[in-house]
């Protein structure tokens, strides 16, 4: 493999992993909180238990993400030490920053973890509070890092290199905002659905039982409040990239001419060298609409840069039509629950209901990587948008195959051990006992 | 005082934390590795509550260091990512594997097969990444790390594959032992338990000694400067004789058996000596080129860093501070309720 392609796979394979670790460390902790509060109103053992559980997987998947994101941080500077060289000075604040906020998020979850008898209930309540708020602040961090390189500001270039930085201009780019938004949205959207499709394939398989019908009830509301603000959020998201990042909508879209009143094309198969999307359902001034909310808005095409300078226009628009369908099923599935919730009493008595929620369940992950996808490979051939190209960045270290092989072997053990390690600590049935007694539980 | 100087003092300050907490998290679990004689089971028990609360926390002052590096100090963190790529990675996996075995040993209750292997992955690990970071702290202080244009003069082994780093890295593999050692005499009551690491420090100690003697007379071929800059500046030696007392107090506290005093001794010489070398190796951050002048970021990005330090030290260390006392009361009160008068 070539040294460029490796460190691409490594870094991209390292991200992939990391997402979800990531994205489950910061929701769990939010739907932990959650239950705990249920269980300080109510005084129902089945939400202690609950939060319990989910401490544990919140203690698992904040060690493995801890880790996994030490590895991102060295493999900036493995991988792509010209950017680093070159960019580090303007985004290292969201990155010290983050390194703030996950000193936070350690510190309180120890106190959260083994202070259950050792504070008062506010105070431990509290220590909840402020790990959802410290994982979801190191998201936005990272997530501004990104933000940058898509839309870099924060310095002038002055002899081909950056001078007269703000570390704060460049952390508060255009793009960091509506992206970290769509980022902490799209966490708790694939975490919620995935907890309520888990336990409703529990719920048909136990039977009725209480431990179950909580979950999915938090996990339910966490995921399809945010998948519904979500759409807001993407619309955002978009209306910036066309101005900002006109060619990345474009690859999006698959829009290969520059056109007044564009259509929107919905599926469709991109053919970079005939410059053309075949096969596409088209709405006409569909894409007009929606990125400037205007019907005759003048969208730019993939034929304003050169051809060498497009990303992979197929990918990205094939993912992107991934993202938005699996986002736009489960607003739809968020809108069905909250009604027939509303018409027919207690969802978990609905056994269509809860079959639907385990086949929609993995939707949000799905969605989270593709969008991913979306993100990266529409940046593309660039490292910072239309400043540094990725192959100027990549190391002169070779043999970066041996490493991406090993980090990939390591990455598919930790993935496969986390997943046992969850469906065995934190998914498991509950014991009648530990929801009988009213004493300290698991 | 200018902010360069600042934020490599920050910065220092996080690497003396890092060693003095990971430091001993990972000596700890090299002791897990060497874990023999009739009590086996009993160290490891030890060495494992040792570190369960506190590991992630610790660990979060590496990935200090290097975001300030990167944001600070960029072309210096670009020519260690380049040179010294082959080390760095080496201690990546040993964070990797570290951290994740023993999270999975500690949640594989049960099956004492499976513990047992991710206790020896565990151990191996976390022996690898102390020796990997000394090797790195070895190669910055000689003269071998040489990037131009982003190709690394002396290839990817020769820039520390070479005696005096790989000494520098069995010093600090040492050191983390003896460290984690004295600590692990006062976290247990058993005094057999005590003594079995008590003569674990006591020899851990002697190789690191051994090990920083070594670094001196090797220092001679590629590292010339920096035993210049250990041997020169009075207040180099004013900090290197602190840490020479420090051992001796620490010797002598092991020797009588007087724990709480030992460990406080050992601290203090590790934290020492790693001054000692912040102090030896200024104004370089790594050697022959780089200094904190010519390698760091425009004064103005500095200091909105070292505000962004000063606003999440004003966060964490309450925050430190709370999860200390917290579950230090509860400790004692545990023994005072357990140990009868």
């Amino acid at each position: 493999m070539d040294n460029f392609l490796a460190a691409r796979s490594q870094m991209g394979m390292s991200l992939a992993f990391h997402i979800v670790f990531a994205v489950i460390g910061v929701s769990l902790p939010l739907m932990m909180t959650i239950a705990e509060w249920r269980w300080r109103s109510t005084g129902d053992p089945a939400y202690l238990l609950l939060a319990k559980r989910w401490a544990k997987g919140t203690t698992i998947l904040f060690a493995v993400g801890a880790i996994s994101g030490t590895v991102l941080s060295f493999e900036l500077g493995l991988l792509w030490p010209r950017f680093m060289q070159y960019a580090g000075a303007v985004i290292g604040m969201p990155f010290s920053l983050e390194g703030f906020a996950f000193f936070t998020e350690a510190i309180f979850l120890g106190i959260y973890l083994y202070g259950w008898n050792r504070v008062p209930g506010w105070f431990h309540l509290f220590s909840g509070i402020i790990v959802s708020l410290s994982g979801l602040l190191s998201a936005i961090f990272v997530t501004l890092v990104n933000g940058w390189m898509n839309t870099p500001t924060g310095f002038d270039i002055v002899d081909g290199k950056f001078q007269n930085i703000h570390p704060f201009a460049a952390m508060l780019n255009p793009a960091g905002i509506p992206e970290a938004v769509h980022m902490v949205l799209a966490a708790y959207t694939a975490a919620g659905f995935a907890t309520a499709g888990i336990h409703s394939w529990l719920l048909l398989r136990r039977g009725r039982n209480r431990f179950d019908e909580v979950a999915i009830g938090i996990a339910l509301c966490v995921g399809g409040a945010a998948v519904l603000i979500q759409g807001v959020s993407g619309d955002a998201l978009a209306r910036m990239v066309a101005v900002k990042q006109p060619m990345k909508l474009a690859s999006l879209e698959g829009q290969f001419k520059t056109e007044v009143g564009a259509p929107l094309s919905i599926g469709g198969l991109p053919f970079p060298d005939e410059r053309v999307t075949k096969y596409a359902i088209k709405i006409p001034h569909g894409l007009s609409l929606l990125a400037f909310h205007t019907p005759n808005a003048l969208i730019k095409g993939l034929d304003q840069e050169p051809s060498k300078d497009w990303p992979n226009v197929r990918m990205v628009h094939i993912c992107f039509q991934i993202m938005v369908g699996c986002g736009s099923l489960l607003s739809f599935f968020a809108l069905i629950a909250a009604g027939l919730s509303w018409k027919r009493g207690p969802l978990s008595k609905q056994k269509l209901f809860l079959k639907a929620a385990v086949l929609v369940s993995p939707l949000g992950f799905v969605a989270l990587e593709a969008g991913w996808m979306v993100t990266e490979l529409g940046r593309q051939p660039w490292i910072v948008y239309h400043l540094m190209r990725t192959r100027d960045a990549v190391t002169t270290m070779p043999n970066i195959t041996i490493t991406f092989l090993m980090m990939t072997f390591v990455y598919l053990v930790l993935g496969i051990i986390v997943v046992w390690l969850l469906s065995k600590h934190v998914i498991a049935p509950a014991e009648r006992k530990q929801l009988d007694g009213p004493g300290v539980l698991v | 005082m200018n902010p360069a100087m600042i934020l490599a003092g920050i910065m220092l300050g996080a690497l003396v934390i890092y060693s003095l907490l990971a430091g001993a998290d990972y000596g700890a679990g090299f002791w897990d590795l060497m874990c023999s004689g009739p009590r086996q089971e009993k160290q490891r028990e030890l060495i494992a509550q040792a570190i369960e609360p506190v590991w992630e926390t610790n660990h979060v002052w590496l990935i200090l260091v290097v975001v300030l590096m990167f944001a600070g100090f960029a072309p210096a963190f670009g020519a260690i990512s380049i040179a010294l790529g082959v080390p760095v990675f080496l201690i990546l996996l040993g964070v990797v594997l570290r951290g994740s075995s023993y999270v999975f040993r500690t949640y594989f209750a049960g099956s004492i097969r499976t513990q047992l292997y991710w206790g020896k992955v565990f151990s191996v690990s976390s022996s690898m990444t102390p020796l990997f970071l000394g090797i790195v702290i070895g190669a910055i202080s000689s003269d071998t790390v040489v990037v131009r244009d982003g190709i690394s003069e002396n290839g990817f082994l020769g820039t520390w594959f070479h005696p005096f780093s790989v000494i520098v890295g069995v010093l600090s593999l040492s050191l983390f032992a003896y460290l984690s050692a004295c600590y692990l005499t006062v976290e247990t009551d058993d005094p057999a338990l005590q003594d079995d690491f008590r003569s674990r420090a006591l020899f851990s100690g002697f190789i690191s000694l051994m090990a920083a003697f070594a670094t001196y007379v090797v220092a001679g071929d590629n590292a010339r400067e920096i035993r210049d800059g250990l041997s020169g500046a009075p207040y180099v030696l004013l900090v290197e004789s602190c840490a020479a007392i420090a051992a001796f107090v620490a010797f002598q506290a092991l020797w009588s058996r007087h724990y709480l005093r030992a460990r406080i001794a050992a601290a203090a010489q590790v934290g020492l000596i790693i001054i000692g070398w912040g102090a030896a190796q200024y104004p370089y951050l790594v050697r022959p080129g780089l200094t904190i002048f010519n390698s760091s970021a425009p004064s103005n990005v500095l200091v909105e860093i070292e505000i962004a330090c000063a606003f999440g030290g004003a966060i964490l260390f309450p925050s430190l501070f709370l999860l200390y006392r917290i579950f230090k009361a509860h400790r004692k009160a545990v023994l005072a309720d357990t140990t009868p008068v």
